[in-house]
């Protein structure tokens, strides 16, 4: 038996970049950096959130990970070797290692196929397995996440979203990944239905030792779901900490404010909090500004924020901050 | 105390479907004061918008009714009214944003004539004021540049400016009331802290009350004064805000506040299971039973709950729950 590092997944200057075209024929193409140079790091059997708002690059970043867009540069390490190094049956069978699951159960299953198609298809497309063995798989991920035996002759029609979800989430377990990247996995559900999902994400994680890429913008979902917490602004990685410091102790402005924004129940909360309203548009993404990306909105950003570009920086153990006005006391700007 | 701005009693609304007629809202009663906010909170299908189209007169024609009960706005009845009082009343002394802004824009017309046309329609006023005062309209909602904005096609605003322009119509006429069916579903969360820090803005300024449509309670505690649970097109339990969220007396209240992680003052390395919901929404062919419709989800469910629909139970502070365990939820 190999000794199994402790870091799964280890993504290191990961860049997307999509062309746009624009002036005449001879114009020089113009590129959106929707990932800019991120890096990020998984351990075996927990949980990393990306967490920021449309446009943030973070979904973009999840799918360049899967390879379901083309990285322009960087290194996706999976247990070991580098994933977007990977061709034709290498990849293929790499593939099985780390599976996706949709934002929409909606438009993200086939609405011909019955739902035992639909969850034993992975291991169709890898061939593994005996026929018989396959049928016997996909008894027990249904039973896993708790749908019932007849209902595998159904279409995808005659399920609720929950249920929808659930035949996503055991079409991911198939091939036994020791990745899956949830894109926003709750946020087509209803409330009461997303509580259902997410204690489900969480007990197959402790079941399997599944090791989660989680996708979300919202914050109430991540605190409860994840060990470490990476929030992105315009295709850069602003703050990177784990769940109890970036929650407890929240130190980039644009983490503070996305914070403060977010309506909370607890009396208390609402008693403490002094809502931050950052006020107008992030900036053009074909025309970033030189230096911090945030600056135009930042509450408390100095002249050298419009000028230099800051870097991510390590504070305190485990928890960096890319802004200027960070330093190693650890206190937030606008504290 | 003086008469409430708007009085809805035992309203009654009916869908015809394929199976026949449902009742999609059941026997509702709530009333609204003047410059109020309120909040309804439910999961979908659960009539709240259901609610606020019965309330605006826009029901889908031919196929939804208001089959009995009263709504009563300043002392006159809407739910006889004709459609030409309605139209009046629409966007003059009701009006209503929707939760996505781009489907509810028109594509074609610039903001400013969106706005203007309100203006026009409601007050009479000529091509030249109307226009002026959507550049102010624009302007209060904070969107900067509004003399230039104005000329802009709804596809040329973010997503969070395209709801601030829907505000601007509907708040063009100083409504009585303003009825926001998820205003900010669709937005992100700095944008939505936005949106409510304006709405909340124009409620001072113009004592606007507010009917607000969500199914988050989070944005409940922060908006609205009192809330009204919905469960099947029924009140399941309505009363103040703060004494909701503190001790509901409804296993569906307490299971809607309680299923979603809510961020807390200090958060904690402990993680508890979050509390399920079990099941979904019956569907509509399951409405207007004689029980509890929340029986098959419910853990308090008894003999009772399937024999009998509960009446509602009144608590201090005007707390109202229609559970059979009510005492002891």
């Amino acid at each position: 038996m190999s000794i199994k590092s402790e870091v799964l997944l280890n993504v290191e200057d990961l860049t997307v970049r999509f062309a746009i075209k624009r002036g005449g024929m001879f114009g020089k193409p113009k590129y959106l950096y929707a990932v800019d140079d991120i890096s990020f790091q998984i351990k075996r059997g927990e949980t990393l959130a990306i967490v920021g708002e449309s446009g943030s690059g973070k979904t973009t970043a999840a799918l360049a990970v899967a390879r379901l867009v083309e990285a322009y540069k960087g290194t996706v390490d999976l247990d070991g070797t580098d994933f977007l190094k990977l061709e034709d049956e290498e990849l293929r069978q790499a593939r099985a290692k780390m599976q996706f699951i949709f934002q929409d159960p909606y438009s993200s299953l086939n609405p011909r196929v019955r739902a035992e198609k639909i969850v034993r298809e992975p291991l169709d497309n890898l061939e593994s397995g005996a026929e018989e063995d396959r049928q016997a798989i996909v008894d027990k991920l249904f039973e896993a996440v708790g749908l019932h035996p007849e209902q595998q002759r159904l279409f995808p029609h005659q399920f609720s979203g929950g249920q929808r979800q659930r035949i996503g989430i055991a079409r991911a377990l198939a091939t036994q990944p020791d990745l899956i990247i949830c894109d926003e996995p709750v946020s087509a559900l209803d409330v009461a239905v997303q509580a259902q999902i997410l204690n489900l994400l969480r007990k197959l994680q402790a079941d399997f030792g599944l090791t989660f890429l989680f996708i979300s913008h919202d914050l109430g979902v991540v605190q409860h779901m994840c060990d470490t917490i990476a929030v992105m602004y315009m295709g850069k990685v602003v703050e990177y900490a784990d769940r109890m410091s970036l929650f407890n102790n929240p130190l980039h402005p644009y983490t503070v404010a996305l914070l403060s924004a977010v309506p909370s129940v607890d009396k208390k909360r609402r008693a403490e909090t002094k809502r931050i309203l950052i006020p107008g548009d992030p900036p053009d993404p074909l025309d970033l500004p030189k230096g911090c990306r945030f600056a135009n909105r930042c509450p408390v950003a100095i002249d050298r924020c419009s000028k230099e570009q800051p870097t991510l920086n390590e504070v305190t153990e485990g928890h960096q901050v890319a802004c200027h006005l960070v330093d190693e006391r650890a206190v937030s700007p606008l504290s | 105390m003086t008469a409430p701005l708007l009085k809805v009693e035992n309203l009654r609304i009916e869908l015809t479907t394929r199976d026949g007629v449902a009742p999609v809202i059941d026997d509702l009663s709530f009333e609204l004061g003047a410059g109020e906010s309120i909040s309804f909170v439910g999961e979908s299908g659960c009539g709240k918008s259901m609610t606020a189209l019965g309330i605006m007169g826009l029901l889908p024609e031919k196929v939804g009714r208001i089959a009995s009960g009263s709504i009563n706005f300043a002392g006159e009845e809407l739910s006889t009214a004709t459609e030409k009082r309605m139209r009046e009343i629409r966007g003059n002394d009701i009006s209503m944003i929707f939760q996505e802004p781009m489907t509810s824009l028109n594509p074609v017309y610039t903001v400013g004539e969106q706005i203007a046309e309100v203006l026009r329609a409601h007050q009479n006023l000529s091509k030249a004021a109307a226009w002026a005062s959507a550049i102010e309209l624009l302007d209060a909602v904070r969107i900067p540049n509004a003399q230039r904005r104005v000329s802009d096609y709804p596809f040329q605003m973010s997503g969070g400016q395209r709801q601030r322009v829907m505000i601007a119509i509907a708040l063009a006429c100083e409504p009585k009331i303003l009825i926001a069916d998820e205003p900010t579903t669709a937005l992100d969360v700095t944008v939505q802290a936005q949106i409510f820090d304006l709405l909340n803005d124009m409620k001072r300024q113009t004592g606007a009350a507010i009917i607000m449509i969500t199914h988050d309670m989070g944005a409940v505690a922060e908006m609205a004064e009192r809330m009204i649970v919905m469960y099947t097109g029924r009140n399941a339990e309505q009363g103040p805000v703060e004494q909701i969220i503190e001790h509901p007396r409804h296993p569906y209240s307490k299971g809607l506040i309680a299923c979603v992680p809510h961020i807390m003052a200090t958060l904690t390395e402990e993680r508890h299971e979050l509390t399920e919901v079990a099941g979904i929404v019956p569907s509509l062919r399951e409405f207007g039973k004689n029980q509890c419709l929340f029986a098959s989800r419910c853990n308090m469910v008894s003999q009772k709950c399937l024999d009998q629909r509960p009446p509602e139970v009144s608590f201090e502070g005007g707390q109202m729950s229609a559970c059979w365990h009510a005492e002891a939820v």
